[in-house]
């Protein structure tokens, strides 16, 4: 049950947009495609929903095959980025869509209607054409819309991407609470892990074309299987072989033999968390994590001399970087060759 | 912009006064020499057989031609903007010919093609008459008002995107119904566009008909040949009053194409 794509191919021209990518949504779960702008996301969320023809593969929704079916046989909801509200219909139109294509009597349309518009926030504003809504209200009809015809599953393309940072949290928030009340079988595609980690149970990273990894976010956090999924999913510092999280990096004042120097070149202060910039002997440029309380026991001051510690790092050297344990390493026990950290100046 | 005043007035000066004397003073000459003698004597010109005869026909062209040209149009431009092919600007370049090409060439064309001799002459010979009757007149208005409708559509298509078809066909609406519900109502304003000018132009058309139809009083006239008919019989009268049935006619399309344009911008 739920979603299924095997062996999914898709060329446009020279380019590669899915090479022989296979995914797994479990039934009624909240699944993100994430990763950055050509990596195919948005190509294998429209495949699913039979908007785009795949070269081969196959699609299976709720254990039937929908490899071939047009878009509107498929039974499923799709929200677009830019919203596609039909412009020259009201608000209530819009919702009714689905219902009227499907002959729905006027008295049943009419309550399914203004059930969504009040599950989305918008009964009041039924009679209101799309020009005359903000874009977060237009969204939320989008839904409403997509939801009204009871798809099987729900497909959300960068379903916040036009909205300001305010309304996109708030509607994240909403839909994570939205899918906990209803349990569709949901994909939803964004180039931001934030977001991504925010609302989904589930991650699939995916770049050029191929699936990185799946799991959940703290696994990939955690156990990232490459280089690209470690920087992609949370920030990085890279140092030779290494990768280290900012958070990772303990700054102190006295070197020992574990620690590197570096010149701190910029503080920032964000609330909270403070972000340390430093630049090492050989030019390399790292930032560390530290809270306000950190920064203020140590006295750190731009252009001063400090030491790191990177307390963990992670390297995809010679290991196989689909294994999704990594070679996490603590650097403190060395045991193995593996934390070959270039040595401290 | 930062000219001085008498600079600004002389331009506006000189443009009024441009289309003053290009367009204005004709137009209103016309006006006045209708009624010169009384309203009767154009009002006599139109009445007659023949006058009314030139305008059901040139109302019979517009009739026929501009919902032809329309459902081809959207069609046409659809194809263009919607599926994406080689011979594409090929297809774009042909229906742009009748831009380009002088209507008394358009009517010559259609005059060998279904004349004696020509190759689609066995359609009159089997008792259709094209030439010389309303079919070749209806040949020759499609013609010369083709692009109009292909023209206005395509931009208004391609702003629009595939979006709010790929929505409506997410939510279970079959090719048709996308078409009926979304496409035609978001490109209502261009094609009405498209539609206004297409009546424009097969109302005024003359140099194609005119060879085509041989403007045989009260049978193949539409009103700009009655009008030329009369001017060369030296009914001047008759010929003023038929022009200003045409002005106002245009008149009327401007009227329309300004309101449509004033919903478009809203």
């Amino acid at each position: 049950m739920g979603i299924s794509v095997e062996g999914a191919n898709k060329r446009f021209g020279d380019f590669q947009a899915l090479d022989d990518v296979s995914i797994e949504v479990p039934d009624g779960s909240l699944t993100a495609l994430l990763g950055p702008s050509g990596s195919g996301k948005s190509t294998l969320l429209r495949a699913i929903a039979g908007l785009e023809d795949l070269d081969s593969g196959l699609v299976t929704i709720n254990g039937e095959n929908a490899t071939g079916k047009p878009a509107q046989k498929r039974g499923v909801g799709f929200v677009f980025q830019h919203y596609a509200a039909f412009k020259h219909m009201t608000v209530y139109d819009n919702v009714a869509f689905g219902l009227k294509i499907r002959k729905w009597d006027k008295a049943k349309t009419s309550a399914r209607v203004h059930e969504l518009l009040e599950l989305v926030q918008l009964d009041g504003l039924a009679g209101r054409f799309p020009s005359q809504l903000s874009g977060g209200q237009r969204q939320r009809m989008a839904l409403a819309r997509a939801l009204a015809v009871e798809p099987k599953v729900l497909l959300l393309d960068e379903p916040f991407g036009a909205l300001d940072a305010k309304v996109r949290k708030d509607l994240r928030t909403w839909l994570r609470n939205l899918h906990e009340e209803m349990h569709v079988t949901t994909i939803f595609v964004t180039h931001d892990q934030e977001e991504a980690m925010d609302v989904a149970g589930q991650l699939v990273v995916m770049n050029e074309g191929r699936v990185e990894q799946s799991g959940t976010a703290d696994e990939l956090y955690e156990h990232p299987a490459n280089e690209f999924v470690m920087s992609f999913v949370g920030e990085v510092n890279r140092l030779g072989d290494h990768f280290v999280r900012p958070h990772d990096m303990e700054v102190v004042l006295d070197a020992d033999e574990r620690t590197q120097e570096g010149l701190v070149q910029r503080i920032v202060t964000l609330g909270f968390e403070v972000r340390v910039e430093l630049v090492l002997s050989d030019g390399t440029e790292v930032w560390a994590q530290l809270t306000r309380a950190e920064l203020q026991r140590l006295e750190l001051r731009e252009g001063q001399i400090a030491y790191l510690r990177p307390a963990q790092a992670k390297s995809f050297n010679g290991s196989s970087p689909s294994i999704p344990d990594g070679a996490s390493t603590p650097l403190g026990s060395r045991d193995g060759g593996d934390a070959g950290l270039p040595a401290a100046v | 912009m930062n000219a001085s005043l008498p600079s600004r007035w002389g331009l506006r000066f000189l443009g009024l006064g441009y289309l003053t004397m290009l367009l204005l003073i004709p137009l209103v000459m016309i006006f006045y020499k209708t009624f010169e003698d009384g309203i009767k004597p154009p009002l006599d010109a139109i009445t007659s057989p023949d006058g009314l005869h030139a305008l059901k026909l040139s109302v019979l062209m517009v009739v026929i031609a501009v919902p032809l040209n329309t459902i081809f149009g959207i069609g046409c431009a659809l194809l263009l903007v919607r599926r994406k092919s080689k011979v594409n600007p090929v297809i774009d370049a042909v229906i742009n010919l009748p831009f380009a090409v002088s209507p008394v060439v358009i009517g010559l064309s259609l005059y060998i093609l279904y004349g004696v001799g020509g190759w689609f002459a066995f359609i009159s010979e089997e008792g259709f008459k094209i030439l010389f009757a309303v079919p070749g007149m209806v040949l020759a208005s499609i013609f010369v008002s083709l692009p109009f409708v292909v023209r206005e559509t395509v931009p208004v298509l391609q702003e629009i995107g595939t979006d709010q078809e790929q929505a409506a066909s997410t939510l279970g609406a079959n090719g048709w119904q996308t078409f009926r519900k979304i496409t035609l109502p978001s490109i209502r304003w261009g094609v009405a566009y498209g539609v206004v000018l297409s009546t424009a132009r097969v109302l005024g058309e003359f140099g194609a008909v005119t060879i085509v139809s041989g403007s045989i009083n009260g049978q193949t006239q539409t009103l700009p040949l009655f009008v030329e008919k009369q001017y060369a019989n030296f009914n001047s009268t008759g010929a003023y009053g038929a022009s200003l049935v045409l002005a106002l006619l245009a008149l009327l399309t401007l009227l329309a194409m300004n309101l449509l344009k004033r919903k478009e911008d809203a």
